[in-house]
Formats: C-alpha cells, sequence, structure tokens
C-alpha cells in the first residue's frame, strides 16, 4: 500500500570506489540502476528492505479491510472491496518479484516478516470496527500510499519504479472509492454520518504517521534522497497530503480531529497539530491494538497452507520424474 | 416471515442466483489467509466472477418476479427458508481441500447446467448463462487442477481431500434432483434436465478422481432441501455475517 521510511540505512558508500563513481554518475544523468548492474552494498540492502516492507505492508494491508468483505452492506460494494483487496495481493506480488532482484528470494522475505524481524506500515496495525472505516482506509491511507508511491515511479532502482507505475493506476481507483463510501456516508442518515465521522476520527492521526517521523527526527531521509530512493522528505510528503485532504473531509462536511489545524495564508498551506510520535514508535514496536493479530493471521495462513504447499511441491516433483522415466 | 409468490421461473432463476452468490460469499472469506499469495488472487477472481454472475441472476429474477425487489432486496433481505441455493455452497470453507472439493463438484455442474442454459429460449438466461459459461472454464480448470495436485500430492493432502469428498458427496445428489419447477422450465424450454446431467458429470468426477487418485464414495443417502429452502444449518450464519449491516439499518442506503 505504501512504503514508510522508519528504518535505518546500513553502511555508508565508499566515494572513493570507481565503481561508485560511475554509478553515482548514473544517478546524476537518471539513468535507471537495474538488477545485473553493480550497485554499492548499502544501496542494494536499503532498497531491498524498502521494497521488501512495502511488499509485506500490502500483504498485512489486506487484512484489515479483508475484515469487511463477507459484512459488505450492498453487492456492489462488496465487489469493489473485493477487487480492491485483490489489487493489493497484487502489488504485494509486484514488489516481492522487485524486491527478488536484489538477490533473496521471496519465502526469505516472508519468513523475515513472519519472525517480526522485517516491518510492515504501522496503519494496518489499527482495527477496522465499522464499514466507515473501509471508506476511511479508501481515501486517506491510499490517498496517503498515492503521494508517497508517485515520487517511486521516478526513483533510480529500475524494477521498483515499473512495478510503482503498474500500482499506483490502482492505487487511485482505491482512493476513489474509499472517498465515494465516505460520501455516501457523510449524506445519509444521522447514523452513517456519525458512523463516518467516528471513522475519520480514529484513522486522521495513524494516517498523518504514514508518512514517518518528522525530517528533524528521520536520519536516513538525506541518504534516500542523494541516491533517489526517495525524492520528498516525510514532512514534504506529509504536508502535499495534509492540503490535499484538508478540502475533501469539508467537501465531505466531515471534522478533521485537529483543534490546532489551520491555514496558513502566508505559506499557502495547512498546519496541523502536534502529532503524537510517541504513539507512532509504539506501534512500530510492536504494541498498536492489532499488531498480534494481524502477523499471526499472516503466520496461520502460512502454516495451514504448509501441506498446501508441500502437495503442489510432491506432485511436481512426482510428475517431473515420471515424465524422465 | 412470509414467502413473497414467485413465479416458477423467477424461482428457477432465484436458484441460479442463489448458488452464485453463497458461493461467492464463502470464497471471499478466503482472501488474506490463502496457503500461498496466488491463491488470494485466484480465489478472489473465482468469488468475484460467482458475484457478478449472482448479480445479473438476481437482478432479473427481481423483474421477473415485479415486486420492485433489486439485487440488494434479494440478497440482503430474505431468510434462510427464502434462499434457494443447493446445500453444497453453503458447506463450510473447511480446510484448502474442503473448498477446492466444493468448487470442484459445483464447477464441474456449472459447466454442464450452464452450456445447458446458453441455449435456452429466455433470451436473458441464455445471455447470462453463455457469459458465466465463458468464466466457469477458468473456475472448472482451477478447481480441477488442484484437486488434482492435492490428491496425487503427498499422503497427508490426500487424505485430506478424500476427507473432503467424502464428506461433500452427500450433498451432490440434490444437482441431479428435479422438481415442478425444474419440469415446467424444461417442457418451456427454458431450462434443463437435472437428470439428465448425472451421466455426463459422473463419468467426468471418474476421470478426474482418477488422475487425482480419489475414490469415488459408494452410493449413499443423498441430503436435500436447498432448492426448496429447507437448508443447513451453516446457511444462516453465512446469512447473519453477509446481511448484519442493511438489517441493523433499513433506513440507509450504501
Ligand atoms: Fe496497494
Ligand atoms: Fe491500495
Amino acid at each position: 500500500m505504501y512504503t514508510q521510511m522508519s528504518d535505518g540505512i546500513d553502511g555508508n558508500p565508499n566515494a572513493a570506489d570507481e565503481r561508485e563513481g560511475a554509478f553515482n554518475a548514473r544517478l546524476d544523468r537518471a539513468v535507471k540502476i537495474e538488477s545485473p548492474d553493480w550497485m554499492p552494498e548499502a544501496y542494494r540492502k536499503t532498497l531491498l528492505r524498502q521494497i521488501s516492507q512495502h511488499a509485506h505492508s500490502e500483504i498485512v494491508g489486506m487484512l484489515p479491510e479483508g475484515n469487511w468483505i463477507t459484512r459488505a452492506p450492498s453487492l456492489q460494494r462488496k465487489a469493489i472491496l473485493l477487487a480492491k483487496v485483490q489489487d493489493e495481493a497484487g502489488h504485494g506480488l509486484y514488489l516481492y518479484s522487485a524486491a527478488e532482484t536484489l538477490g533473496t528470494p521471496r519465502d526469505e522475505m516472508v519468513a523475515a516478516l513472519h519472525s517480526g524481524k522485517a516491518k510492515y506500515s504501522s496503519i494496518f496495525n489499527y482495527p477496522t470496527l465499522a464499514w466507515a472505516d473501509v471508506g476511511a482506509i479508501g481515501w486517506l491511507v491510499d490517498g496517503a500510499a498515492i503521494i508517497n508511491q508517485i515520487p517511486i515511479t521516478r526513483c533510480s532502482y529500475g524494477p521498483y519504479a515499473r512495478a510503482m507505475v503498474r500500482i499506483c493506476k490502482e492505487e487511485s481507483f482505491h482512493q476513489r472509492q474509499g472517498f465515494d463510501i465516505m460520501w455516501t456516508l457523510a449524506h445519509g442518515t444521522p447514523e452513517q454520518h456519525a458512523m463516518a465521522q467516528d471513522a475519520l476520527d480514529r484513522w486522521w492521526w495513524p494516517a498523518v504517521m504514514m508518512f514517518g517521523p518528522p525530517d528533524s527526527e528521520s536520519v536516513h531521509n538525506e541518504q534516500s534522497l542523494r541516491w533517489k530512493i526517495k525524492l520528498f522528505t516525510n514532512d514534504e510528503l506529509r504536508q502535499k497530503f495534509v492540503d490535499q485532504v484538508v478540502p475533501q473531509s469539508e467537501r465531505l462536511g466531515l471534522k478533521i480531529p485537529d483543534p490546532d489545524l489551520r491555514w496558513n495564508e502566508a505559506t499557502q498551506h495547512y498546519e496541523i497539530g502536534q502529532v503524537d510520535w510517541d504513539e507512532f514508535y509504539r506501534v512500530i514496536r510492536g504494541d498498536g491494538p492489532c499488531n498480534r493479530e494481524r502477523l499471526q493471521a499472516r503466520i496461520d495462513a502460512w502454516d495451514e497452507g504448509t501441506w498446501v504447499r508441500d502437495a503442489a511441491a510432491e506432485y511436481a516433483r512426482k510428475h517431473a520424474a515420471r515424465s524422465v522415466a | 416471515m412470509t414467502t413473497p409468490f414467485l413465479d416458477a421461473r423467477a424461482q428457477y432463476v432465484l436458484r441460479l442466483a442463489d448458488n452464485a452468490l453463497v458461493l461467492a460469499q464463502r470464497l471471499c472469506a478466503w482472501i488474506g489467509h490463502a496457503p500461498v499469495m496466488e491463491e488470494d488472487v485466484a480465489l478472489a477472481n473465482v468469488s468475484l466472477d460467482l458475484l457478478g454472475q449472482a448479480r445479473l441472476w438476481l437482478a432479473y429474477a427481481g423483474e421477473l418476479e415485479g415486486a420492485g425487489r433489486d439485487e440488494d432486496a434479494l440478497a440482503y433481505h430474505r431468510d434462510v427458508r427464502e434462499f434457494r441455493n443447493v446445500l453444497l455452497v453453503e458447506r463450510p470453507n473447511g480446510d484448502f481441500a474442503a473448498t477446492t472439493v466444493r468448487g470442484y463438484l459445483y464447477d464441474l455442474w456449472a459447466h454442464f447446467a450452464l452450456s445447458e442454459l446458453a441455449r435456452s429460449k429466455d433470451d436473458r438466461i441464455a445471455g447470462i448463462a453463455q457469459k458465466a459459461l465463458k468464466e466457469n472454464a477458468y473456475h472448472l480448470r482451477r478447481s480441477e487442477d488442484w484437486l488434482v495436485r492435492l490428491g496425487d500430492g503427498t499422503q497427508e493432502s490426500r487424505e485430506r481431500t478424500q476427507r473432503a469428498v467424502n464428506d461433500l458427496w452427500r450433498y451432490t445428489g440434490e444437482l441431479f434432483l428435479g422438481d415442478d419447477v425444474d419440469a415446467l422450465m424444461q417442457s418451456r424450454g427454458i431450462g434443463f434436465s437435472p437428470e439428465a446431467l448425472l451421466d455426463p458429470w459422473l463419468e467426468r468426477v471418474r476421470e478426474s478422481f482418477s488422475t487425482a487418485t480419489l475414490e469415488v464414495p459408494a452410493d449413499a443417502w443423498m441430503q436435500r432441501g436447498g432448492k426448496q429452502g429447507v437448508h443447513t444449518e451453516a446457511l444462516g450464519y453465512v446469512l447473519a455475517e453477509m446481511q448484519v449491516l442493511p438489517r441493523a439499518m433499513p433506513e440507509a442506503t450504501w
């Protein structure tokens, strides 16, 4: 669904290296780096971490909304939500493939997710308590994903950039279906309107946190910017999000739960109040409301699927043997 | 709640609708929990196709009924006794073997049933069936492929698959059991004889089971009643979950 820059960067590139000079020259000329090309180990590791984290987010991200597919309140909404969650599975698959070009097989990345070593976006550690949450996720979380991901279509690593082009097309449909759910609820019965407001109240701050810690605390912005893995800072992206969403909330007739939110005439931007970064770090550390359930659901799917994967492998082995014989 | 009068054709179309709807509802619960990620995508595909078919059938059933009920009124505001799906599709997902076997038994029946309906004198039914038949070709290919891989995979996978076959077999008889509605539809060239599908269905089942190294269960009592609205206990929970929001807020539109 999107990527969250919460981890550090491994090592330090050695500028003296000749290959590194050529690598940097390619970055400067905006020539894409491809998987057979030489790349600094730190660049490879950082990318691998970011892309696999992004893939995990797509896959774990299926769960909170998947939770409502069986309960979608109309057949059309059910079909749209099902297609949307299916897209997220597809995004996970493209991203694992992109990450595999860096030399790590998917199963290894998945094992790192299941062991708790690899992270995924902390937004998915919040519960979907009502149907309006599906609307809020599409509108805010996919909306934030688009803002985060569109620049990545121009990032320096070819396979990642190309995966992101495909993904971004689908994300805008996700954002629109979410906004449409919110619109219908906000203009529905008083009960539906209250449901929409409650969802906004619960999802607003976690969505704002999706862009990662403020630039002042983000040690790795700079290196990722130099490598063109990241093209804007966390705070720049967050500002775009706020500027986009506040007028949308006004059109919906819903109130952003921030008493300090105001328009700054001089900068021509909205300013938000203090973000609770303690909460952000707490959820990343594993103490969000649903961290355990989300991870356990993925582990269960994997464990309960073991006999199926074994059967498929055994069938393939037997038939390969038979066709040779 | 009283059952509104449905003429035979509306009832007939409603049965087709409910088969697709209930199976779609069952399958969509897998998404996010499949044994491999590619299967999350595939199960969502099948579920989406069936949901699309259900919506076309429901819309037509509502028109035939003429009581102003649209697809959502029919899907969300009928109780268990008013659902007309065969029992097979409401059976629980169970493990991946149970889902696969249920899917295979249904997809194969649907292949023959839709092939007949594609030639219906009712153009609307024929049109929906032709579209559904194209989708069914993929569903059947996929479920048969998994049936064979699970049956002829490991010892565990064969045991699980055979168990699923033994559990579900008793729900297949109903697929081939006609009643007055079927007879009337067949006599008007709108529908087909369910009994006539049994032999070709069984022949293909025997072939696939043999490839999958599975045993076809011996003849035994076949459960029935779904088409007349007498279901297994499982359906009540399916509907309770599916219908919760429109039932809780009947004034709302979504
Ligand atoms: Fe996504
Ligand atoms: Fe998305």
